[in-house]
């Protein structure tokens, strides 16, 4: 039996001016996929994941997504003159003021008795919990997560990781999760997509249970750097 | 109104055009800050009661509570502080429309941006109290030129602080809730407008402090009733006593002003915390 795709790009290309960010790239996304995309900066990874979020629509080629799409960025952006449990149902038209929901959802991410607090009281990484149920409120069939650990700290990340990890299982939704963490993609992916000069240049699948610990694609690892372009000798 | 004289005292002005912070009340006013004050009050008294300052130049602060008390009585300084208050009001209420309408095309369209921007910023560095000839000419001298001088001073600050206010809009925060589904419309009421607040509420201070400063002009310079009038009808008689009551009237109708826009900025700014 075929799978389910959420999302499917082909041939997709996008150009900034003269200098083509993504060129004739093709993927798909399949229903409760968990999909890690890495690249350098400047790879055109975020670009990808704009494209997808409907934020940069000035594209050649096709991205497709079918069902409902929800965006964690790196920052939380959160809107500070709002509270927490309200940012939180932001996207939620007719429930918007639907306070059980929101507490509901910030219990998954155990902020539950930071329903009433202003944004500008939570650290880091627990404005970027808000923001992770910000979006799986929406119960997306797409979760876009644009490095959303990068501006955390290390052990905030790891809890972070877990947290994430658990809520796929949990709510199962599509996710791209576009990092420059190779061990991140390594722990949380079922499919690594490395994208290099516009066009994705290798593709690992991960097939380790989960939860996994950072030596169980040791193999995979060593390739993807290569693709990333750097050595062993160079991490050595 | 929560804001007394002590309040009033015992805080020192934030700097200016930095946002103002919801200033926390004391419980407990520092009396200490009342030491000089009262000084220089009794001082005043002394001088006057002995003859150093005569009554011809400055009344003593007693003789001026008495007229305050007379004028308050007669009905004077009633009718002289409700003229005021109306031309404030219709003068802002006329200058913050002109400001917001402004400044709101000016900051969310290119083209509002474009075509608005360059004449209010031309206009802006005109000394708008050094239109009062022209007004008369215009306008004559009943209550409009003073109600247009007080319009005038509101809506250049207010204007320039909304449309600052607009431009200043976190573009993340507008992208943000573009991936949630949000309409232009939408990102309009629940992100652009609420960013601009803070900037707007400094630029509510500043241009009901120049209505003040505008009004009393417009009044000075030409009236038939309202308080400066009242001040100007003193100074025929050589009445100190009055137009120092009428001075403390302006003064304390500017601190309330003040307070308002205080009040409300502790109740809209909540979310940043003291």
């Amino acid at each position: 039996m075929a799978r389910e795709l959420i999302a499917r790009v082909h041939g997709l290309t996008k150009r900034f001016g003269d200098r083509a960010v993504l060129s004739d790239v093709d993927t798909e996304i399949g229903r409760g996929e968990f999909v890690a995309l890495l690249g350098r900066s400047g790879s055109g990874k975020s670009t990808l994941l704009r494209i997808l979020a409907g934020l940069d629509s000035a594209i050649e080629g096709e991205a497709r997504v079918d069902g409902a799409v929800s965006v964690a960025f790196q920052q939380p952006r959160l809107l500070p003159w709002r509270r927490v449990w309200r940012n939180v149902v932001l996207g939620l038209r007719d429930r918007g003021r639907d306070r059980t929901l929101a507490e509901r959802a910030l219990a998954e991410v155990r902020l539950a008795d930071h329903a009433d607090a202003w944004p500008r009281t939570l650290s880091g990484g627990e404005a970027q919990r808000v923001s992770l149920a910000r979006a799986l409120v929406r119960e997306p069939d797409l979760l876009l997560l644009d490095e959303p650990f990068g501006a955390l700290d290390a052990l905030t990340r790891l809890a972070m990781h877990r947290l994430v990890e658990d809520l796929w299982t949990e709510h199962r939704p599509g996710v791209l999760l576009v990092t420059h963490d190779v061990d991140e993609a390594l722990l949380l992916a079922d499919r690594v997509l490395v994208l290099g000069e516009g066009r994705i240049i290798a593709e690992h699948v991960l097939d380790h249970p989960r939860p996994r610990a950072l030596s169980d694609h040791i193999d995979i690892r060593a390739r993807v750097l290569a693709d990333l372009g750097v050595t062993d000798h160079a991490i050595a | 109104m929560s804001l007394s004289a002590t309040d009033v005292l015992a805080r020192p002005e934030e700097g200016s055009g930095a946002p103002a912070r919801p200033a926390r009340r004391r419980r407990l006013p520092d009396l200490r800050r009342w030491i000089s004050p009262i000084a220089l009050l009794v001082l005043w008294q002394l001088a006057s009661s002995t003859g150093v300052l005569s009554p011809d130049q400055l009344s003593s602060p007693w003789t001026v509570l008495q007229a305050g008390v007379d004028t308050a009585r007669s009905g004077e300084l009633g009718e002289a502080f409700a003229v005021s208050i109306a031309r404030v009001g219709l003068g802002f209420a006329f200058g913050a429309g002109v400001a917001l309408v402004l400044g709101v095309i000016a900051g969310l369209s290119r083209w509002g941006g474009f075509l608005i921007d360059p004449p209010v910023q031309m206009l802006r560095t005109l000394p708008f109290l050094g239109l009062i000839p022209l007004f008369i000419l215009w306008f004559g001298i009943g209550e409009e030129p003073k109600i247009v001088l007080v319009a005038l001073g509101v809506t250049f600050p207010l204007y320039l602080n909304i449309h600052s206010g607009i431009r200043n809009v976190d573009d993340h925060l507008v992208e943000a809730t573009t991936a949630l589904g949000y309409t232009r419309w939408e990102r309009l009421i629940h992100v652009v407008l609420p960013s601009a607040v803070p900037q707007t509420l400094v630029g509510l201070r500043q241009s009901l402090g120049v209505a003040w400063l505008a009004l009393i002009v417009g009044e000075t310079v030409n009236a038939d009733a309202g308080l400066g009038y009242l001040i100007n009808n003193a100074r025929e008689f050589l009445r100190t006593d009055v137009i120092v009551v009428g001075l403390i009237v302006y003064a304390a109708l500017g601190l309330l002003t003040d307070a308002v826009v205080r009040l409300i900025e502790r109740r809209a700014l909540r979310w940043r915390g003291n």
